[in-house]
């Protein structure tokens, strides 16, 4: 696998369910062994995006490359290279956890021991509890085992801690920059900023099917022309912040400038996309109706 | 921390490896659940100690020794059960809860998810057989049987009903399929010449003749009772196939 390509290369992907455009002229670029975030609210278009990189939909324009491959002509030859974590289910209601597991182990070559596996993902007490009664979050999890337990080299992960537990979400970043450390390219899509900046090397923010800024979590984070950003080295009182809007207020007053806002505390990318959008993150996640894509 | 090396290390198992696999799973699953065995064992022996005990009663007039006649109808029954309802309902299950989905992005080929279906139900089939000529022997069967004949019958009228199974399954919703195949499977049972020959339904005999229910269990007798092989009846199986195969491969949605 010497091949220099990118690990996923998008470009001009257009994506339409019948009037509505899911995926506007998206391009994008993905290089190995790194995180890679996409994000934005329901509905942006992530999981039509990343299920047109699994080859489960066919470009309707533009082009989609995954290790160099097209992933509809040569299915057959990615598959096996790739992992998919879905957004949800993917196992027999009556199945047994760790039967899923081995199940999907034994359709792989060299596959990873699937009790040490479990164990890592804190799953090694429900091995015989039947898939329809694992909570939410342990589903989660074991989907995630499915998607790496045949050692891929591109993983992507679609949306892999929602309704996760802070322990179990830990866990989870933990064994996903493991993963990165071990050479394998993660994809995940979500809309936790919390995920994209703790996580991500690289994070696509996406809206309305269009991408509308790329770049490192540092990068998206720096501050444009128009804004002032004091960092101090050390915890301010309260008293503190008040003497400073005070001497910025005398200043901007001689000298003719219009402060329009002062904030305290550090800039996020819940502000980026705040700028980006207009919206903030959580109403857009509220107000979009539906999801990324309806099934059937 | 653990010895787990995430390093990627990709492949594929073999085809027969992933094909035994997926048949090890599904006939697992398929006997784990209550209703599925519900359907393929004990209703089936419910009808055949029923029938055996009941035609004396009623008088059904028989060419042949109830248990003779019933036997081979059970069996073609059992069949029906299996590779028509118990398919069509794990299926559409399948396809709801995105296990369709998952193993389509392993490496396990859509052939290869046929294949360990197909295996599956046969597993299945043979313990059905094993149980249900265990009780015809009990309750004094002795065929004379065109073993060929039946091997071909229960082969052809899988085929036949599985393909059509799958179809149900890929049109109609999960629980839609659930009941379709279900009330198809009764009515069949009742007036699809399964279980009692064709003779039973007088003019009727001409159509039923044409359903892939009477076609299975006129197989079935004669491989059974007669010692022959239908060719005729394997005939229709097989033209029913074709047309749930092709149904299917035409409206299947795997999602």
């Amino acid at each position: 696998m010497p091949d220099a390509s990118p690990a996923v290369a998008v470009d001009g992907l257009v994506m339409r369910y019948g009037e509505k455009v899911a995926v506007d002229r998206m391009s994008l670029t993905v290089e190995r062994a790194t995180i890679t975030a996409v994000l934005g609210p329901n509905g942006a278009g992530k999981t039509t995006t990343l299920e047109t990189c699994e080859g489960y939909r066919r470009p309707q324009q533009g082009s989609v490359r995954v290790l160099g491959l097209d992933p509809v002509r040569d299915r057959r030859a990615l598959l096996p290279r790739i992992g998919v974590m879905l957004q949800g289910g993917g196992a027999w209601s009556g199945v047994h956890a760790m039967e899923m597991l081995d199940h999907i182990a034994r359709l792989h070559a060299h596959p990873l021991d699937t009790g040490l596996l479990a164990e890592r993902l804190g799953l090694g007490e429900c091995g015989r509890t039947p898939y329809r009664r694992l909570s939410g979050g342990q589903q989660q999890r074991l989907g995630l085992a499915m998607a790496i337990v045949g050692r891929p080299e591109i993983v992507f992960v679609d949306e892999p801690t929602a309704g996760m537990d802070p322990q179990a979400r830990r866990t989870t970043w933990e064994l996903l920059r493991e993963l990165r450390e071990s050479g394998v390219t993660v994809v995940l899509t979500t809309h936790y900023l919390e995920e994209a900046e703790q996580l991500a090397d690289q994070v696509h923010i996406i809206d309305h099917g269009q991408l509308i800024a790329s770049g490192t979590p540092e990068e998206l984070t720096r501050g444009s022309s128009a804004t002032v950003r004091l960092v101090v080295d050390k915890e301010l009182p309260v008293a503190a912040e008040a003497a400073l809007r005070a001497s910025i207020d005398r200043w901007s007053g001689e000298n003719g400038v219009g402060v329009r806002s002062i904030s305290f505390g550090s800039r996020t990318l819940e502000d980026v996309f705040l700028e980006l959008t207009g919206r903030d993150l959580g109403t857009a996640i509220g107000s979009d109706i539906g999801r990324d894509v309806d099934d059937d | 921390m653990t010895d787990l090396d995430l390093s990627p290390r990709p492949g594929a198992a073999p085809a027969r490896q992933q094909v035994l696999a997926q048949a090890r799973m599904e006939a697992r699953l398929m006997l784990r659940n209550g209703e599925q065995l519900l359907l393929a064992v004990v209703i089936p022996v419910i009808v055949l100690i029923g029938g055996v005990t009941g035609a004396d009663r009623i008088g059904i007039s028989l060419e042949h020794a109830a248990i003779d006649v019933f036997t081979p109808g059970v069996l073609a029954l059992a069949v029906m059960s299996t590779a028509f309802t118990s398919l069509a309902i794990a299926t559409g299950f399948e396809r709801r809860y995105g296990v369709i989905k998952r193993l389509g992005s392993s490496p396990l080929p859509r052939s290869g998810l046929l294949a360990g279906k197909v295996l599956a139900l046969l597993l299945v089939e043979c313990l059905q057989v094993v149980v249900i000529s265990a009780v015809a022997f009990a309750l004094g069967w002795d065929p004379d049987p065109h073993v060929f004949g039946a091997v071909l019958a229960i082969v052809a009228g899988t085929a036949a009903f599985a393909s059509l199974g799958l179809f149900v399954a890929g049109v109609l919703r999960a629980e839609a399929t659930l009941a379709a195949a279900n009330l198809i499977y009764l009515l069949l049972l009742a007036g699809g010449a399964v279980v009692l020959p064709i003779s039973a339904y007088g003019a009727f005999g001409d159509v039923v003749r044409w359903l892939p229910s009477g076609a299975l269990g006129s197989a079935m007798r004669a491989s059974l009772i007669d010692g022959a092989v239908a060719w005729r009846d394997l005939g229709v199986l097989l033209i029913w196939t074709v047309l749930g195969t092709a149904l299917t491969a035409r409206t299947f949605k795997w999602e």
